[in-house]
């Protein structure tokens, strides 16, 4: 094919050039220029070596997302975004890290230090050289835009998993990113994900392969570092039959004034009797008290359960960004297969929240589980909106909802928008939604028996998540309890 | 707006001549207008309704006296959007108002595309008035409709006084594929109580466009309760507000839906003042290609602390390709409340159809009665005993 070699050539020197003139660059970062176009993509997907297909894919996604509006269905309201405004690419330049934590930002530190993440974590957080060795979970960290580190490796490889970033993934596994990437979230799914399509820069793609349960955790740490930039990262995990493998994120970023947008995109394929789960603990900068700055997250994730038996589980803490705009989806597409959703939102100050899931059955005897639970204080607003579609194949499909609403101050909101279908008779579906405040009577117990206020709405707070604190794996449980804490902080008295 | 919605459109617009503005300029609601995603009115679009022609007296007295209505205090009769004075008679202790601008309840129903339609081709309706401290017993509304492609667009307002009482029956009927639009304003005073049951049995032809909105003053409760059994296409909207503190309002229906058609009970219930309480529930049945649609949202205003807000809706399914939609919906800003709903959606319960059998109950007569039990439940909501009875013999037919 020497017409596309050439073009590739052209467009690789079209990129170099661009490169040459529109880099700026400063003490740490290599940034493209500001704005978006096809030379942006074209720059992206150059600067990543990626081949053509992959460039097709991304130009195909930009050229779908041109033509989108962004939703406005969503309980939130931000100024609109410039998308024209911001790096659409931004590489850590080599070897630029601090050396030790002595010269990590301090605030930072201490915010690790609350979170109770251990030294070597924080160290990997913070983005010390050589940091993640020691860490006993497998860690893909991206920063800004580029994966900058994956441990375990080999471990992972000896049992057949691999676990890498995408942007490696596309090159050295063109054929399972091919078949997989983009089947679950269509490129012009939504404006926000067309958009992730045209310029996500880095990402884990996690393959499990047939029989294995993999040997250890999988973790990626996602961290925005520059200023004006959007990170754009992109996940694909694939368990094939009888595949079982647990999943983490988590994600910070340091405090800016502006608003940061942060789209990314998340894809699970589960075959037949495989299991995933996937765990995310949600704590971009919020933005100050009066509601400057702060993460503009709007994530599409989405996984289906392909084969016979398939089990996909979604576990969240959302405790973080300035707006949150999330549904993680299962589509159960195989015979007895089983979808659930765990999630915890808290939204304090000026933060907005509008966040649930999808549970599509398509086949027979699948089921979900929903428990969802919103605790709003401040000023903030809090919505749960989620769908439970049964289609006319779900044959004694089952599913149960639960949604119960949390409400600390009278400035702040709580809303419950369920969307319940059914179009089989032998499903069920039960929904439940309750909306209350911390009990005085539960409040006054824990004072009398000399907890301040604080600590006793945050006892209570972890009383009420109980369920899905459960669902999170040991390490991130207790991470999760004290960022519940944390995130309340001056809620109340 | 597509190419073959003009016929509805034009017609609509046309009759509205210089309030066709009150219509919008979106033309009839599809189902990317999120209030009506589960009931689109494309199907409406080919029709050029036109206005009703005037019934004969004597064919409108038939099949009023067809109704076996209960026993009332006064009758009110419409037919094809007019007032059939000679069959009408009201209570001593009620007076018929002028027509008012409906100025307090206008505000409740803006942007809701069924009372703009209302309002652009609005006919006179009743104009009840209660006096203050009085009990004007039980007022039956027949609104009857005949003929094809056309619509009437009643608009009815009911002003309970201070302390005021009223039942009110509002049955409304047809044949034909014609389109009703009614509108009810609904103003109870401080302290007034209006009991409102709309037994809906248009012809299975016809396409509904129903709205009510109700304010209601401190202590006041307005108890409403709907019977969703006719049309081929009908939206039951009931917005209320409970504008004064300690009111109380109950929004509750049953749908029975068959053949291919689809009832829709929409609500709105907004609590803009503290401790007051709504009770709400919706059981639709729907058999064959029967569609049923519940979207009811609760509304708490900062203000309005010590809310207890309460939603239950369930639906049976009990045809493979029957089709439940439902949208339980909370909106609260007021942290001291206590606000729940649940909802279901199902076949009979496997067991208990076990239970009757092993006892000698027929299959189909055992199906008949769990059906019959779960509505029971929500008829026995209706506090007026007589009605309570008129009710039960309206159900059995479609079960």
């Amino acid at each position: 094919m020497p017409a596309v070699s050439e073009t590739r050539e052209a467009v690789e020197k079209l990129a170099k050039s661009n490169y040459e003139w529109g880099f700026e660059t400063n003490v740490e970062m290599d940034l493209a220029p500001k704005g978006l176009n096809e030379d942006i993509v074209r720059l992206i997907s150059a600067r990543k070596k990626e081949p053509q297909w992959m460039l097709d894919w991304r130009l195909k996604a930009f050229r779908a997302w041109q033509d989108m509006s962004e939703p406005d269905w969503a309980k939130i309201k931000h100024p609109p975004i410039d998308y024209q405004d911001a790096h659409y690419f931004a590489q850590p330049k080599k070897k630029s890290g601090p050396k030790s934590l002595d010269e990590v930002d301090p605030e930072l530190l201490r915010t690790y230090e609350k979170l109770g993440i251990p030294l070597h974590e924080q160290e990997m957080l913070a983005g010390v050289e050589g940091a993640g060795q020691k860490t006993p979970v497998a860690v893909d960290a991206v920063f800004d835009s580029v994966s900058v580190a994956t441990t375990f490796r080999k471990t992972l490889a000896e049992a057949g998993v691999i676990f890498c970033p995408i942007s490696e993934a596309i090159i050295e596994h063109p054929e399972l990113v091919k078949k997989y990437l983009g089947t679950v979230v269509p490129v012009a799914d939504n404006f926000f994900s067309a958009l992730n399509s045209a310029v996500f820069t880095d990402g884990s793609f996690v393959y499990v392969p047939k029989g294995v349960r993999c040997p250890m955790e999988l973790s990626t740490y996602f961290r925005i570092n520059a200023r004006n930039t959007g990170q754009f990262e992109r996940t694909l995990i694939i368990a094939e039959d009888q595949a079982t493998v647990s999943y983490l994120e988590g994600c910070t970023a340091p405090q800016r004034d502006e608003n940061q947008l942060h789209a990314a995109v998340v894809e699970l394929v589960a075959m037949e009797d495989a299991f995933i789960k996937y765990s995310t603990v949600q704590n971009w900068y919020p933005g100050d008290e009066n509601g400057k700055g702060g993460i503009y997250n709007f994530v599409t994730k989405r996984g289906i359960c392909k084969g016979d038996r398939a089990r996909i589980s979604w576990t969240q803490v959302e405790t973080g960004s300035a707006i949150t705009w999330k549904y993680p989806s299962c589509i159960l597409a195989g015979k007895g297969s089983v979808g659930e959703f765990y999630s915890v939102a808290v939204t304090n100050g000026r933060q907005q929240a509008d966040t649930g899931t999808k549970m599509i059955h398509l086949a027979p005897d699948t089921r979900s589980t929903i428990v969802a639970k919103t605790i709003s204080a401040g000023q903030s607003d809090s919505t749960y909106r989620g769908l439970v579609r049964m289609q006319p194949k779900a044959r004694n499909g089952r599913n149960f909802t639960q949604c119960d609403s949390l409400l600390i101050g009278d400035q702040c909101g709580a809303h419950t928008v369920p969307y319940i279908e059914s179009r089989n008779m032998s499903a069920r579906i039960e929904h439940e939604a309750t909306t209350s405040k911390i009990s005085e009577d539960q409040l006054f117990y824990c004072r009398s028996r000399g907890f301040s206020e604080e600590e006793a709405v945050g006892l209570i707070v972890n009383g009420f998540c109980r369920e899905v604190l459960k669902e999170l794996p040991m390490e991130f449980a207790v991470e999760a309890q004290k960022l519940l804490q944390i995130s309340l902080e001056g809620s109340v008295g | 707006m597509s190419e073959n919605s003009a016929a509805a459109w034009q017609a609509l617009t046309g009759r509205a001549g210089e309030r066709a503005a009150l219509l919008g300029a979106e033309g009839l609601p599809t189902r990317r207008v999120e209030a009506w995603h589960y009931t689109p009115l494309q199907s409406l679009n080919g029709i050029a309704w036109q206005e009703a022609p005037a019934l004969e007296a004597a064919t409108v007295k038939q099949r009023v006296e067809g109704l076996n209505l209960p026993e009332h205090d006064g009758l009110l009769v419409f037919a094809n959007g007019r007032f059939c004075k000679e069959l009408s008679h009201l209570p001593d202790c009620m007076d018929v108002q002028e027509y008012g601008d409906g100025s307090a309840v206008q505000p409740l129903l803006a942007g809701r595309f069924s009372a703009g339609l209302n309002a652009a081709l609005r006919q006179p309706g009743a104009r009840l008035h209660v006096p203050a401290g009085t009990d004007a017993g039980l007022i039956v509304m027949v609104s009857l409709t005949e003929g094809d492609g056309v619509s009437t667009h009643l608009h009815h307002s009911v002003t309970l006084d201070e302390g005021a009482q009223l039942t009110l029956l509002d049955v409304q009927l047809g044949t034909g594929q014609y389109l009703t639009n009614p509108q009810v304003d609904v103003h109870c005073a401080d302290k007034a109580h209006l009991s409102h049951i709309t037994q809906q049995a248009e012809s299975h032809e016809a396409a509904r466009l129903a709205i009510v909105g109700a304010r209601v003053g401190e202590r006041g409760n307005y108890d409403s309760f709907t019977l969703n059994q006719g049309g081929v296409l009908a939206r039951q909207e009931v917005v209320t507000q409970l504008s004064g503190p300690f009111s109380n309002t109950n929004v509750n229906a049953i749908q029975l839906v068959d053949g291919a058609r689809l009832n829709d009970l929409s609500s709105m219930i907004h609590h803009a003042s503290p401790d007051c309480t709504s009770r709400q529930t919706v059981r639709s049945v729907l058999s064959e290609n029967g569609q049923g649609v519940f979207q009811g949202k609760i509304l708490v205003d900062r203000i309005a602390q010590k809310t207890d807000g309460y939603q239950m809706n369930q639906a049976l399914l009990l045809s493979e390709k029957a089709q439940m939609n439902s949208k339980p919906e909370l909106e609260i800003y007021a942290d001291d409340v206590k606000c729940s709903h649940g909802a279901t959606v199902g076949a009979l319960d496997e067991d208990q159809l076990f239970y009757l059998r092993s006892r000698g109950v027929q299959e189909e007569q055992a199906r008949d009665m769990l059906v019959q039990a779960f509505l029971l439940e929500t008829v026995e909501l209706v506090e007026h005993e007589s009605l309570r009875d008129y009710l039960l013999k309206a159900l059995p037919g479609h079960v």
